[in-house]
């Protein structure tokens, strides 16, 4: 499965991309606005001053004159140090001022200013122009007024309101995206506490996921139930169809075994009674199969839903050892036990731990020579440990981990009957219990040693 | 001396080379001359010669050539005769604003002008150097210091009281010809109806007209004047161990004139132009040469200790009093109150 671009890095992106877009709009805007307000600012002053100028206008003896008031290019000095050019012009010529400074293209209503940006004496200029007839009403003359000012002014100010905007938009955009980050990890945890949920799990559990989860989640988790569910009840048909299965055939081998045995007493031949005993040992070879299969099954069954009885593992290895030293007879195995003179109490499943137990010695049985020790011994210290130890042939170099899976054998293990199901059983019994399998070559020399670890 | 000498005063040379009238002309010329510094400047040679030679001890190679002329011929020589000089220094700064303001100046971004006020320099193109009130000087045999007026009113007043004894022996600039009592007047007019009124008394008292302050400290020294209006209070000081006279700072307003220096647009070594700019700006540390020329320096401690005191800002203002009929009819107004006395 290649993996798809992850959700979070795309919600960060995302949110990342909404975050740019606004701070440069955000930037756009207040510098659009900024320089409108300091354009509006110098018109508003041009303005006044074209007015002031227009308003000192006179006519005298039929003449135009001007008394160009202090104030009215004073005032244009104000709040910045742009050069500043008027001109007063009437349609016989200027009157005074700048003669070389652009007259509006189109006159001017009046009392209405008209403004233009325009280029003089090599800089650009905002200018203002406003018309005043002036003289008797038989005679007037439309004057003129127009005062420019470069923008260097606003210029600085639009670059400091530009630079400020910049800086904020900046500001807005890190901060944005610090918060999308943290939005996306938040939007994403559910997923996250629900992969962990289910990622603890243990290998039986297929119980239905019941975690809070929020609502956009549900129908995945309905969904996985869902397929727990049928997973499980495969599982389990399954399951019961092999204990089906192992149970209809040990039954009939049983029989077949009788009568092997009982062929084999009446034959003489030699090589008949081998082909005879070759065939008992491969029957007991399928019985055993047979019987751990069933085991297996009542494992895993008995795991789903653990008892927890007051036990005493002690009594119980004991009985476990009893039963079996009449098979370690037959092979002249000493089966010592090593156990504390109190009872070890326990809770859990006695038929699971007695099972695993049950295997664990049988294998040690099989596996050993003839004439040999195996020791059951029983420490507490952290944790119970009930260690079977042998004289086998060990482990060699295989795999420990390995060992524990179903129908996984030991490279050192032909000519001996086994199913490869003994240690798998074991380990599923001591991890129903919350505690763990111990494989490890036997300390005091040749041999294995195995331990199951159960937690106080 | 060695560095300089007084160059053979060329004014036929040279006057009939540009249209503008020089009044005097020194070079003073490096050892080993690598580049040259022309100035054109309205002050005085004797009272800038002491600035320049302190200037070119740290400038080697550096030839200086000064120009001396009147505030409205270097308006004409820079506006309309197109000549090129690298620095040009005034005292008239309505003038100086209009050069720069049309577009004769070049931008000098100088790291000495913050140590300015505001008000000394502007767009970086203009920079003020000295601070000199306008004052009053009267003559020792017509007042005391106690008894000399105090304020425009009571100059009016004393003058009106007695017109037989001041007839004819007042004096104040042509503000026609002097570009410095142009700026003075213009802004006398702003600042004070008083000062319309004293242009009447004066008038009638046939006031006699002046091109320039040392004139008028001449006379009043003399006791021809018994009170000369909007002296240039540097000129005066320098005057003053000469006697005869006693200087009258006025408490309603004193108008602050500052000579500007301004690097043209067409100047050719802007580079020593800018040293020398920043070279005046600084003229505050070097108190020796503030005694030497009787420049003073700028210095906003003394026109916060005194609010009379009122410099001119350089802004779009001082345009005004420039345009041609604000200016024809200020000269008219002017002319009909001091020549009405006239036949």
């Amino acid at each position: 499965m290649t993996p798809r671009p992850s959700i979070r890095r795309r919600l960060f992106v995302q949110l990342g991309c909404v975050a740019a877009l606004l701070s440069l709009a955000f930037i756009l805007v207040v510098r659009e606005v900024a320089e409108r307000a300091a354009v509006g600012t110098q018109d508003g002053i041009l303005g006044a001053s074209a007015i002031a100028i227009a308003d000192s206008l006179r006519s005298v003896n039929g003449e135009v004159t001007l008394d160009l008031p202090y104030s009215a290019l004073s005032m244009l000095g104000s709040t910045n140090q742009d050069r500043v050019f008027y001109r007063i012009a009437t349609a016989q010529g200027t009157l005074t001022g700048y003669d070389d400074l652009p007259l509006p293209a189109a006159p001017p209503h009046l009392d209405q200013p008209a403004f233009t940006t325009l280029v003089y004496r090599g800089e650009e200029v905002r200018a203002v122009s406003v018309v005043r007839p002036i003289g008797p009403a038989s005679n007037t003359t439309n004057v003129i007024v127009t005062v420019a000012q470069t923008r260097h002014g606003l210029a600085k100010i639009s670059r400091q309101i530009t630079a400020t905007a910049t800086g904020v938009g900046i500001g807005f955009f890190l901060l944005a995206t610090a918060l999308s980050l943290l939005a996306a990890r938040a939007a994403l945890d559910p997923i996250t506490r629900l992969t962990d949920t289910i990622t603890r799990r243990g290998p039986n559990d297929l119980r239905p996921v019941t975690a809070e989860t929020p609502d956009e989640l549900a129908p995945l988790v309905l969904a996985l139930n869902s397929f727990m569910a049928r997973l499980r009840s495969s599982l389990s048909r399954t399951e019961d169809f092999i204990a089906e299965a192992a149970h209809r055939v040990r039954t009939p081998l049983a029989t077949v075994r009788v009568q092997a045995e009982v062929t084999h007493r009446k034959l003489n031949k030699p090589h008949h009674r081998q082909a005879i005993r070759e065939m008992i040992s491969a029957i007991d070879e399928s019985s055993r199969s047979a019987e751990q299969m069933l085991d297996h099954a009542m494992v895993t069954f008995r795991a789903d839903s653990l008892a927890r009885d007051e036990l005493d593992l002690r009594a119980l290895m004991l009985d476990t050892c009893a039963r079996l030293s009449p098979t370690a007879a037959l092979k002249e195995i000493a089966l010592q036990r090593d156990l504390p003179e109190h009872p070890v109490p326990f809770r859990g499943d006695g038929i699971l731990i007695q099972a695993a137990l049950q295997n664990i010695l049988d294998n040690a049985i099989k596996y050993s020579p003839e004439d040999s020790d195996i020791t059951a011994s029983l420490t507490v210290d952290e944790d119970i440990h009930m260690t079977i130890l042998d004289e086998g042939p060990g482990f060699g170099n295989m795999d420990l981990r390995r060992l524990t899976r179903r129908f996984s054998r030991g490279e050192n293990t032909s000519g001996v009957v086994g199913s490869g199901l003994g240690l798998t059983i074991a380990d599923e019994v001591v991890r129903a219990h919350g505690g763990r399998l111990a494989l490890s070559p036997n300390p005091n020399g040749a041999g294995a040693c195995v331990s199951l670890i159960l937690p106080l | 001396m060695r560095l300089t000498y007084l160059a053979a005063v060329i004014l036929g040379w040279a006057t009939a080379l540009s249209a503008f009238e020089i009044e005097a002309h020194r070079v003073y010329p490096a050892e080993d001359e690598r580049a040259v510094l022309r100035v054109i400047s309205t002050a005085d040679l004797d009272v800038f010669d002491p600035v320049i030679r302190a200037f070119l001890t740290d400038q080697p190679g550096l030839t200086v050539d000064y120009t001396v002329t009147s505030t409205t011929e270097l308006m004409t020589a820079i506006y309309d005769d197109g000549a090129s000089f690298d620095l040009a220094i005034s005292s008239a700064m309505d003038l100086q604003t209009k050069l720069a303001n049309d577009g004769f100046a070049q931008t000098y971004v100088s790291a000495a002008a913050t140590e300015l006020p505001d008000w000394a320099t502007w767009r970086n193109q203009l920079y003020a150097f000295t601070q000199e009130p306008a004052v009053i000087v009267v003559s020792e045999s017509f007042f005391t210091p106690e008894t000399a007026p105090r304020t425009r009113d009571e100059l009016v007043t004393a003058l009106r009281a007695e017109p037989v004894r001041f007839m004819g022996r007042i004096g104040t600039y042509d503000v026609r010809s002097s570009g410095f009592g142009y700026l003075m007047a213009t802004q006398d007019s702003r600042n004070s109806e008083a000062f319309w009124r004293l242009m009447e008394v004066m008038g009638r008292l046939e006031a006699k007209l002046y091109c320039c302050s040392s004139d008028m400290i001449r006379d009043v020294a003399s006791g021809k004047l018994a009170v000369a209006y909007n002296v240039l209070g540097s000129y005066a000081a320098a005057h003053l161990k000469d006697g005869g006279f006693h200087i009258i700072p006025l408490n309603d307003y004193v108008n602050v004139m500052s000579r500007t220096a301004l690097v043209p647009h067409n100047a050719k070594n802007t580079a020593a132009a800018q040293d020398m700019i920043d070279f005046l700006i600084t003229l505050r540390n070097r108190p020796d040469l503030v005694k030497a020329s009787g420049l003073p320096a700028i210095d906003p401690a003394e026109l916060q200790a005194n609010s009379a005191l009122r410099p001119i800002r350089f802004g779009p203002g001082l345009l005004v009093f420039l345009d041609q009929l604000k200016r024809e009819s200020f000269l008219k107004n002017w002319e009909n109150s001091l020549f009405q006395a006239l036949p």
